[in-house]
């Protein structure tokens, strides 16, 4: 080993904790980026694999009731490689020691073979067999929530008539990856589940004989999805068709494509704070190596080392700091990349997970933070490079200070001389203090961007739940029913008030852009469903025309005034010119309303509907629930405060632990930054504390000049911080931003407080480490060295 | 001479542990300093002197023996009460000033006034080593020997019991060296103060009342003068 290169191992072990602070930011900006690229990587490959090997359909389109000799048809259109039908029908379950009523979404499964397309992934078990129609393959995650094995038996209603069906398979597939039932936000495993019935049996018991309403179609490669689409809708349109869509708006996938997208944005924002933060230590520790070490490059030069030869020393030894971070960061990446996925497969339901990730993700990472410390420290080794040897042998100049007009006040005169000391400090260096605080303002952005989630969370189910819902179950029915069903439902024990609602499929066009969106119709003033806006008002709804939600009225570019084309996708499928009478401000969803008598007129039906909301008397539930589970032909029940509970545990599971690395990470922030800055002040200024101390002054004292510059620019981090966080809070948001989700920003004000107060604690918890050197200054040393 | 000695010590010994290897710094010095002493210590290096002055400034610990500040014994003071006593007692001058870059010269001396219990203003102080005309200069728009005299006007502010000055011209040419002594001296004269020179200077011991030689850890010797040289006439 060379001479130089010994220096640099014994310059790292050294300032091994000044080294290892720093290290352990780059590592948290390596881990968060390793973990969303790891967790991106696996979540894509198993996709990917699970789709490919399991068949999913590229192309997804319902109809109310189709010929099967269609399928022939379509399988010869252009383009198309496989084609599959099946039946679909939601039905109201009865589940063993569970009171309220459970919907399943039933699928047929072919007996006699494997479907040509959206095969199960059996976990245990098998399919149903021919002749026995009572038999039934479970999704996996809805019989774990009712703990139900093979053998276990359950009743549902089909068609109308109860019937005791029998677990004989448990599976999972590729379409309900993400199983949401209709009018849910979050997956809630107990009051929703896919049950597969034989293809012959269910036919039967729906009337469907050699018929279908759910047609799925893969491609062959390269072949555009938009003009199969287009091809399919001219065919099914008078089966009862509400569309055909691709892939990617099918919903599970959807979910899963978005969560893969957000892991991308956070992949990009936050990793970025670490490195910058991380770059800046770097050369505030360099800098200082340097300027303690001109001497030794003096000498150096004078044997005739060459400036490159210097400069590579140095360029090494930062090599050496980031080195540590990534092998630190690259364990923890690896491993919080594994946790992530684990939860997102129990999230997101795949048969078989593949986190194998390759190098990329590491190398990427490894790079990124190299590259982050070289440049943040390349104007340091200059610096240090260009002394020439003479100069560099001598010791440096006394760091000069002037009298400022600051100086001059007379409130700067009333303070105590250690107190001067520290603000001069401040103002002799002003880049590197304000980079000091900035640094720990941003340990305090992370955190502050973290924490908020749950503010907005809160503020979401509030005003989205809480304000806005006033009914306590919403049913929903199949097909369209006569508005007596509203007064049959309200005439059930323990209902208080019932409000009809109208929900029909619709495309909706102006000029180039077309949305499918459901036109949901109300009544002009609600008493229970209200149409509202972010800020919690409530809407009337004028008898003519739409009130349209902002999202929808930016997709669809309309504003307030224009005529908006509506394609009915039901009943007598009437295409109509609606004006938008007003938008408003949602975070979900991007709906669109109408006055449920005016959508009527409009659908030239009498007074229909086909959701009920309901408010209930507590006490009388159980009764309700029973009685409901006889009301034919319900296909959907939400339960509003099912609903919030399962949000709530699902953010939970997910959110909590997010954040719970972030509180971490944002420690380690201002921990980094605090115990660098105090190391260096104490380096630099460890013999003016060691001639105060001789000079008589106490432990305490000397403390406070020391540990009162950081805790003055800790002090201004803190609102700095709050503000910074408060814009990378509405950064992130913005990112995770669908059409689907608005989460609003909702910063509450005892967030900060706790954001503030973690800083502090880990900002406290460094200078302390640094307040302990003091004890061993050498005050004997001083009174005999010169700098 | 008055009845009490400001400071006493009595078989002073210091042992240094490095590594294996044992150190006598002191091998039993036993002295007496009385109010309004100038004492020089003269010894060259390695002689104990500094061991010495550390331990008579309350800086460290003996290993054996005893010294007394007044009627206050200083062996097994713990850092708390060293630091008491420095603080109270003990005005300090350094070979290398050791001025805090960040404060003016005025605010040099008010760093340990503020502290002090009876000091006297900043200002008189700087006037008293003829600095008065610089109290708003930070250390770096200063010479070395005008450092060092802030040095000493901070040393002295606090009216210290004694003064201790660990080669204060060490890093001075000999006309500013000079000027540095007369600061000294006129400190001596007006205030009173006892105060130890440290140097290995032997024409700086013709100043002061009392030379104490120092070699091996032991004073060698002790010579009086008969009568003191100002430092004005003194040139090296």
């Amino acid at each position: 080993m060379t001479p130089l290169n010994r220096k640099l191992y014994r310059d790292l072990w050294r300032l091994r904790g000044q080294v290892l602070a720093i290290a352990l930011v780059i590592a948290s900006g390596i881990a968060v980026l390793a973990m969303s690229l790891t967790s991106m990587e696996a979540l894509t490959e198993t996709a990917v694999a699970y789709y490919e090997r399991y068949r999913f359909g590229d192309v997804f389109a319902s109809v109310e009731r189709a010929p099967e000799y269609l399928a022939d048809r379509v399988r010869r259109l252009p383009g198309v490689q496989a084609v599959d039908t099946r039946v679909v029908k939601s039905a109201v379950l009865d589940m063993d020691g569970f009171q309220e009523p459970v919907i399943g979404l039933l699928v047929t499964v072919p007996e006699r073979a494997p479907p040509a397309l959206n095969q199960l992934a059996l976990r245990n078990g098998r399919v149903p067999r021919l002749g026995y129609p009572d038999e039934a393959v479970l999704s996996e995650p809805f019989a774990e929530a009712h703990n139900l094995t093979l053998g276990g038996t359950f009743r549902a209603v089909l068609n109308g008539n109860w019937r005791e069906l029998t677990v004989v398979g448990i599976a999972l597939s590729p379409e309900y990856v993400y199983t949401i039932g209709p009018g849910a936000l979050m997956p809630d495993d107990k009051r929703f589940g896919i049950v597969w019935l034989g293809q012959e049996a269910m036919q039967a018991a729906f009337d469907l004989k050699g018929a279908f309403n759910t047609i799925s179609v893969s491609l062959l490669r390269g072949t555009d999805p938009d003009l199969v689409i287009a091809r399919l809708d001219e065919m099914l349109g008078r089966y009862g068709g509400i569309g055909a869509y691709a892939r990617k708006d099918q919903i599970s996938n959807w979910f899963l494509m978005n969560e893969i997208r957000q892991l991308e944005s956070l992949a990009a924002i936050l990793p970025t704070v670490f490195l910058v933060v991380a770059a800046f230590l770097t050369n505030m520790v360099l800098a200082r190596l340097i300027a303690m070490e001109r001497s030794e490059i003096g000498l150096l030069k004078a044997f005739g080392y060459r400036d490159r030869d210097i400069a590579w020393h140095y360029v090494k030894f930062v090599a050496g700091i980031a080195g540590v971070g990534i092998v630190i960061g690259w364990v923890a990446g690896y491993y919080f990349g594994l946790l992530n996925t684990r939860l997102y497969a129990d999230f997101y339901r795949f048969p078989f997970l593949l986190f194998d990730p390759g190098p990329r993700a590491f190398l990427i990472a490894a790079g990124a933070s190299l590259l982050a410390a070289l440049a943040g420290t390349l104007g340091a080794v200059r610096a240090g490079v260009r002394i020439p040897p003479a100069e560099a042998m001598r010791p440096p100049l006394p760091p000069e200070f002037r009298r400022t007009l600051v100086g001059r006040s007379r409130l700067f005169r009333a303070l105590d001389q250690p107190t001067r000391i520290l603000l001069r400090q401040i103002g002799r260096y002003p880049v590197r203090s304000a980079f000091t605080a900035l640094g720990t303002g941003m340990a305090v952005a992370v955190l502050v961007s973290s924490l908020q989630w749950l503010d907005s969370i809160n503020h979401l189910v509030d005003v989205y739940f809480r304000q806005a819902q006033g009914q306590d179950i919403t049913v929903g029915f199949a097909n369209t029913r006569s508005s007596e069903v509203t007064r049959e439902l309200a005439r059930l024990p323990g209902v208080r008030t019932a409000e009809p609602m109208r929900v029909v499929p619709a495309k909706m066009r102006f000029g180039p852009r077309e949305e499918r969106e459901a036109l949901q119709g109300l009544p002009a003033d609600q008493e229970l469903s209200h149409v509202h806006d972010a800020a919690g008002r409530y809407l009337h709804l004028p008898p003519d025309g739409l009130v349209i939600s902002t999202q929808l009225a930016e997709m669809l570019q309309v504003r307030p005034g224009d005529s908006i084309t509506v394609e009915v996708l039901e009943g007598r499928r009437p295409t109509l010119e609606v004006p938008v009478a007003a938008t408003f401000e949602t975070y979900i969803g991007s709906p669109a309303y109408m006055d449920i008598r005016a959508l009527n007129r409009l659908m030239r039906e009498r007074e229909s509907v086909n959701s009920v909301h309901l408010r209930l008397d507590a006490n009388q539930q159980a009764r309700f629930y029973r009685e409901l589970k006889l009301v034919p032909q319900v296909s959907a029940v939400t339960l509003k405060q099912a609903a919030v509970d399962t949000f709530y545990e699902t953010l939970a599971q997910t959110l909590l632990i997010f954040i719970g690395f972030f509180v971490v990470f944002a420690c380690t922030l201002a921990f980094g930054v605090t115990y660098n800055s105090a190391r260096i002040a104490l380096s630099e200024r460890g013999r003016e504390l060691a001639t105060l101390r001789v000079l008589g002054f106490t432990r305490r004292e000397i403390s406070y000049i020391l540990l009162g510059e950081v805790g003055l620019l800790t002090f201004i981090a803190l609102p700095m911080g709050c503000v910074l966080g408060y814009g990378l809070g509405a950064l992130l948001l913005s990112a995770f931003k669908t059409e689907l989700y608005r989460i609003p920003m909702a910063l509450q004000l005892d967030t900060l407080g706790k954001a503030v107060l973690i800083i502090l604690a880990a900002t406290s918890f460094s200078a302390l480490l640094v307040r302990r050197r003091l004890d061993t200054l050498d005050l004997i040393a001083v009174l005999k060295t010169r700098e | 001479m008055p009845a009490s000695p400001t400071l006493r010590t009595r078989d002073l010994t210091k042992v240094y542990q490095t590594g294996e290897v044992q150190v006598h710094a002191l091998r039993g010095v036993s002295l007496e300093l009385y109010p309004a002493d100038l004492v020089v210590l003269l010894g060259p290096s390695g002689s104990g002197k500094s061991t010495l002055l550390n331990i008579l400034g309350g800086l460290d610990n003996a290993s054996g023996g005893e010294v007394w500040f007044r009627d206050q014994q200083l062996t097994g003071l713990d850092d708390r009460g060293l630091t008491q006593y420095r603080r109270a007692n003990v005005g300090f001058v350094f070979q290398f000033y050791n001025l805090i870059p960040s404060l003016t010269a005025l605010e040099n001396v008010a760093l340990v006034t503020e502290i002090a219990e009876r000091p006297m203003p900043p200002e008189e102080a700087l006037e008293i080593v003829g600095l008065g005309p610089r109290l708003n200069h930070f250390p770096a728009q200063l010479s070395g020997g005008e450092q060092q005299r802030v040095a000493i006007a901070r040393a002295i502010a606090k009216r210290p019991g004694i003064l201790l000055c660990d080669e204060p011209t060490g890093a001075l040419d000999s006309k500013t060296g000079i000027l540095v002594l007369e600061a000294i001296e006129r400190i001596h004269t007006e205030l009173g103060t006892t105060t130890v020179l440290i140097t290995h200077n032997a024409v700086i011991a013709e100043m002061t009342d009392r030379v104490l030689v120092m070699g091996d850890g032991r004073i060698l010797e002790e010579r009086r003068n008969s009568q003191r040289r100002p430092a004005s006439e003194l040139h090296w």
